[in-house]
């Protein structure tokens, strides 16, 4: 037996993984040849020195890939739904219903390429859509974002914009706030580990898990940084309903819980108690801001009669006033930094009604303390560790990084003129009831205006689609009002469903064929780890080093799986554009190649010596200087910080923000410049009671319960979970009852009390969209009148397949949340507005 | 030279790197004279313990690792018959998958519960500090490597140089479950006994009731604490089932006196203090 040992990449950390007799048997962090290639930098606070170990960490699942490599539920074989006849009936009212039949490649790929073939002659180019689910298996040439809008492009369909789904709040309030739209939203993150350690006195932690999140794709690397501020002793709150995992690490940390949608009315109230009590950051809000004093009166009551007192946010949120008064006067009197999700921004509070308002009163509030000065800056305790910025690397957000775009890698670069475009969220609603409006163009990174353009489906001289080709197949775990993709997929206006995935996903059996890809570790590729680019440019500091994979082939695909480009090839080969969609004919090492040659590491390190090591790691500078995040807004400075999106770098108005006005806006310029009379989005941030809470009288005596659904902690959204039977074993992630793996729901035990339910009972969560059953965990951690139940099952498991309001069993608790969005011009997904009540679940 | 294991509850984030990095090195993997291979249901070669205290709003979340405790007076080691469970000189106590067939004994003689019966192959099964690694040259077991908060330590306990030896020195060393008698290689710290807590509300107050004295007083201690910032206070690590009197007391106000059993964890909830 010999073994052999390659290098890989996952979206969760790098992996050595050792191959005998072509089976996988062990995945281990990524193992260095020499620990001195690790040069940890050090970061100096209180006379004490910290550096990380010099290894690679990885999130858990991750230790559990093999097993989900050689899951059965694995899609092994190109499939057929058995009542499916292209020639004949279609039967599209059993898609989610029906069984499948095993069929050759040969006749799949003639399926697939004769129905694009068909519905583009008939419909045009605009009849076919299609898309992706997020956070695919990594690696730049193989990565959702290159292979596939590469095809879509060649065949000019229409895309599908994605929302901003975990931090909507942020993208669609924050920016109007202090611009970073070209980080959708989030601040930037550079060196807040440092500002941390050195200066900040006290840590708001609001909505915020970074243990859990893990700051996206960084695995648990900067699980050493919370476990030194934790030693350090700083003081600390978290304000969240459930008590959660970071909150947890931080034993000595104060838990404030309020209602689910209230985190505005605190964040008012604290504001008050600075205006009133005169401890705000007068001279900074005079010079770094503007609209204060249009913003003020609401605050103080004068506008409408209500003063937003503790007492006031009391009532609303069920946190005690004395609380929210003693943590306005140490958020003051301290050093304080805000961290509100895990880029700083994110958090379930801004998936909510009106969360926009939510996101910008995080920045105001900071604001007025002065951000930017030491210690008080927005971070995620999961970002801005010390790094090389230097060297470029392509990543899969940016063009560059996209086989799709980069003219640096590629020849030839197919262009799409099709205008039409879909809202991620509201496709259902596209294809069941045409038309459908909205504003905003997707990830509106590129100006605040991208925000307000307007959107029409179907859009005029365009086709309704006929041809929806799924990548993946997340959704009813991931999106809002989920029942409505059942209903979408059975009508019979979607001629031709294709789903293409390497697992059976929950969108997988509503397709009419399915195709088999393979994963990362059955294909060549390459990619940085945790670096998506784009719009989160140097996301890598959410890691202790930066490094380059070479992502190796280490086994051949699995059953009759292919990779995604060779799919996507050999049905272009059938449609007569493989050389466009190949760039002439490049196989995945060729794209690999090319990719790797345009970085700046190919500068000093030759391909063949790279694709030898395996990997590269890049160290931060030994003489590494700091550059916080806004620390040269606060000092009236321009920018110097690595933020390479940010185009007034380098420019006159280097010193600005993104806003209109360049200043951190209490009243917007940019919404009064367009909807200056928006109610649910007004110029100056309000305290807007949610459509679906406490105050709904009626549907709240109904569902008294506020479910609470946010990312999960041993999944990636909806990768591993189902997939990799090791994590149900895990009672975070499920529970084991009576042979099924359960997805947990946790609530109060004077809840669970009230309704006869005790811990470990099968318990159905519903509410006038739909019904899911969970298994119980009664726990003093969640806040009385919340039901917590992550998102993102991967397992949608109908007790009466292809009906859409059938009783799940998977956990997709998305099935329950509303299809509202944020506000009229705000069209984000808002899981958190969630009214349900829980029973008891008899069978 | 005994090789042993300090596992820090204080800095464990819960993650189950380590659970999972366990199950790959072992799950349908054999390692001949070493281990047979792990079956996929049942066996936690690396057990994880999750363990919640305190009452809301004042919870606790704690986690205990467990592996093999690879003791010193090793209940197994006697239980199994013709040696089939025995003690390397680096002190790892190891079954032999071949010895060990059909002696469910085994499992049975273990208080920790850390023995696993694999039905399939009539096996005992348990964790070896992945001596296979070790043996060819791996510094530490998978658990270790995958711990990302140094919330576990591995190392010679003979060497006072050694990492283990080091942060030994840096803890309070306790051994899980003493009652057992067993004298395991593994030491913990910071493991979770039973909680005190409550809120001090000063009556007539706007603001949290921070600084006010609380002592506890049972079972031989005397213990003195200050209400923080937020008014809360706690005494953690305590014993279970005893009694204690707990006394909230502030300057200007009448003390209230508490007699508090930790049957449970107890939360005495606001502690309104009146003038």
């Amino acid at each position: 037996m010999t073994e052999q040992v390659f290098t890989n990449l996952t979206n969760c950390g790098p992996v050595s993984v050792y191959v005998n007799d072509g089976v996988v048997t062990r995945m281990r962090p990524l193992v260095a040849d020499d620990e001195a290639e690790f040069r940890p930098w050090v970061i100096e606070a209180d006379g004490k020195k910290y550096s990380p170990p010099k290894k690679f960490n990885l999130a858990p699942m991750v230790h559990a890939e093999r097993r989900r490599l050689y899951s059965d539920e694995r899609i092994k074989y190109p499939m057929k739904r058995v009542d499916f006849d292209p020639d004949g009936e279609r039967n599209p009212q059993n898609r989610g219903k029906s069984a499948y039949e095993r069929i050759s490649w040969d006749e799949a790929l003639d399926i697939v390429s004769s129905e694009i073939a068909r519905v583009k002659k008939k419909y045009g180019s605009s009849a076919i859509s299609g898309m992706t689910s997020s956070h695919h298996n990594w690696g730049i040439v193989g990565y959702k974002m290159g292979p596939f809008m590469r095809f879509m492009n060649c065949l000019e369909a229409t895309p599908v914009f994605d929302n901003p789904d975990s931090w909507e709040g942020w993208h669609w309030g924050a920016t109007h706030t202090y611009g970073f739209y070209w980080r959708l939203g989030m601040p930037e993150p550079f060196d807040n580990l440092q500002d941390v350690m050195k200066n900040s006195e006290f840590a708001v932690f609001w909505s915020n898990d970074p243990d859990t999140t893990r700051g996206t794709y960084s695995g648990q690397e900067s699980a050493i940084w919370r476990t030194w501020l934790k030693e350090k002793g700083i003081p600390a709150v978290f304000i969240d309903p459930f008590h959660n995992y970071t909150n947890a690490i931080f034993d000595q940390a104060k838990w404030i819980a309020p209602r689910m949608g209230t985190d505005t009315a605190l964040a008012m109230a604290i504001a008050y108690v600075w205006i009133t009590e005169d401890t705000y950051d007068k001279e900074y809000v005079a010079d770094r801001t503007i609209g204060f004093d249009e913003w003020k009166p609401y605050v103080l009551g004068e506008t409408d009669g209500v003063p937003k007192t503790p007492e006031w946010a009391a009532e609303e949120s069920g946190v005690d006033a004395r609380v929210i008064r003693t943590l306005a006067r140490e958020w003051a009197s301290k050093r304080t930094v805000l961290t509100a999700g895990a880029r700083g921004g994110e958090g379930s509070a801004c998936r909510t009604a009106y969360g926009t308002e939510w996101a910008r009163m995080m920045v105001l509030l900071q604001a007025m303390q002065g951000l930017g000065k030491p210690g008080v800056t927005i971070g995620g305790i999961s970002m801005g560790a010390p790094a090389d910025f230097e060297t470029w690397f392509p990543a899969y957000a940016e063009p560059q990084g996209r086989m799709s775009h980069s003219t640096k890698a590629a020849n030839y670069i197919p262009q799409n003129s099709t205008k039409q475009r879909l809202w991620r969220l509201t496709v259902p609603d596209a294809i069941l009831s045409p038309p459908v409006e909205w504003d905003g163009a997707g990830f509106c990174g590129q100006s605040l205006e991208q925000q307000f353009e307007h959107f029409v489906y179907p859009a005029e001289g365009c086709s309704e689609i006929k041809l929806w080709y799924r990548y993946g197949g997340s959704f009813m775990g991931t999106m809002s009002d989920t029942t409505k993709w059942v209903r979408m997929y059975q009508s019979p206006k979607l001629e031709f469903v294709v789903n293409q995935d390497v697992w059976y996903n929950s969108e997988t059996r509503m397709a009419d064929i399915i195709l088999p890809a393979c994963t990362n570790f059955e294909r060549d590729d390459l990619g940085e780890f945790a670096a998506c680019g784009g719009y989160t440019t140097n996301s890598h500091t959410g890691n202790n080093y930066r490094v380059i994979v070479r992502e190796k082939k280490c086994i051949e695909p699995l059953w009759e799986s292919k990779s995604d480009y060779q799919i996507l090839a050999d049905l272009s080969a059938k449609l007569g554009i493989f050389d466009e969609f190949t760039d002439g004919g490049k196989t995945e090492i060729d794209w690999a190649k090319a990719f790797y040659n345009c970085s700046d590491l190919a500068k000093t390190l030759d391909w063949e010596t790279f694709d030898k090591k395996g990997y590269h790691i890049i160290n931060a500078p030994e003489d590494y200087k700091p550059k916080p995040s806004l620390r040269w807004f606060a000092e009236g400075r321009d920018c110097d910080t690595p933020d390479t999106g940010n185009p007034k770098r380098g420019t006159d108005k280097a010193h600005e923000l993104g806003t209109y006005s360049g200043k951190i806006e209490f009243a917007s310029e940019s919404l009064k410049a367009h909807f200056p009379d928006d109610e649910e989005r007004p110029v100056s941030p309000r305290y807007i009671e949610s459509w679906e809470g406490h105050h709904t009288t009626e549907l709240f005596e109904k569902y008294p319960l506020q479910l609470m659904s946010p990312h999960p902690r041993f999944s990636f959204h909806c990768h591993y979970d189902k997939h990799t039977d090791w994590l149900d074993d895990i009672p975070v992630h499920r529970i084991k009852k009576d042979g099924y793996a359960w997805w947990p729901a946790r609530m109060n035990p004077v809840d669970a009390d009230a309704r006869g339910i005790r811990n470990g009972d099968i318990v159905r969560l519903y509410n006038d969209r739909g019904s899911v059953l969970c298994c119980a965990v009664v726990t003093e951690r969640v806040r009385p009148g919340i039901a917590h139940s992550y998102a993102s099952s991967a397992k949608y498991d109908p007790i009466e397949p292809g009906k859409a309001d059938s009783v799940d069993r998977g956990g997709c608790v998305n099935m329950l949340t509303p299809s509202r969005m944020v506000s009229k011009h705000a069209p984000g997904m808002t899981p958190n507005s969630c009214l349900i009540d829980i029973a008891k679940w008899e069978g | 030279m005994r090789l042993g294991m300090l596992i820090d509850v204080t800095r464990c984030s819960g993650c189950y790197n380590c659970f999972l990095a366990c199950r790959d090195e072992h799950y349908g993997n054999e390692y001949p004279g070493y281990s047979a291979a792990q079956p996929l249901n049942g066996q936690f070669w690396m057990q994880m313990k999750e363990v919640e205290g305190g009452k809301y709003p004042r919870p606790r979340l704690n986690y205990i690792a467990i592996p093999c405790q690879h003791c010193q007076n090793a209940p197994c080691i006697d239980a199994a018959k013709d040696g089939a469970v025995y003690r390397r000189d680096d002190g790892i106590v190891m079954i032999d998958p071949e010895k060990a067939k059909g002696q469910d004994q085994i499992v049975a003689s273990c208080p920790y519960r850390v023995i696993y019966w694999n039905a399939e192959l009539q096996l005992p099964q348990k964790c070896g500090l992945c001596a296979q690694r070790l043996d060819t040259g791996d510094k530490q077991p998978r658990c270790v490597e995958s711990c990302p908060t140094g919330a576990m330590a591995y190392g010679n306990l003979d060497d006072p140089e050694s990492e283990i030896s080091k942060r030994l020195k840096e803890v309070d060393p306790e051994i899980f479950h003493p009652e057992y008698g067993t004298d395991p290689l593994v030491a913990y710290a910071g493991l979770p006994g039973r909680m005190i807590a409550g809120e001090v509300v000063l009556e007539g107050s706007d603001v949290c009731a921070a600084g006010a004295k609380v002592t506890l007083e049972g079972d031989g201690v005397s213990l003195e604490t200050a209400s923080k910032t937020f008014g809360d206070f706690e005494f953690e690590r305590l014993p279970q089932n005893k009694a204690f009197k707990v006394t909230v007391a502030a300057d200007g106000y009448t003390s209230q006196v508490f007699d508090v059993k930790t049957h449970t964890d107890v939360d005495l909830g606001e502690v309104v203090l009146t003038k």
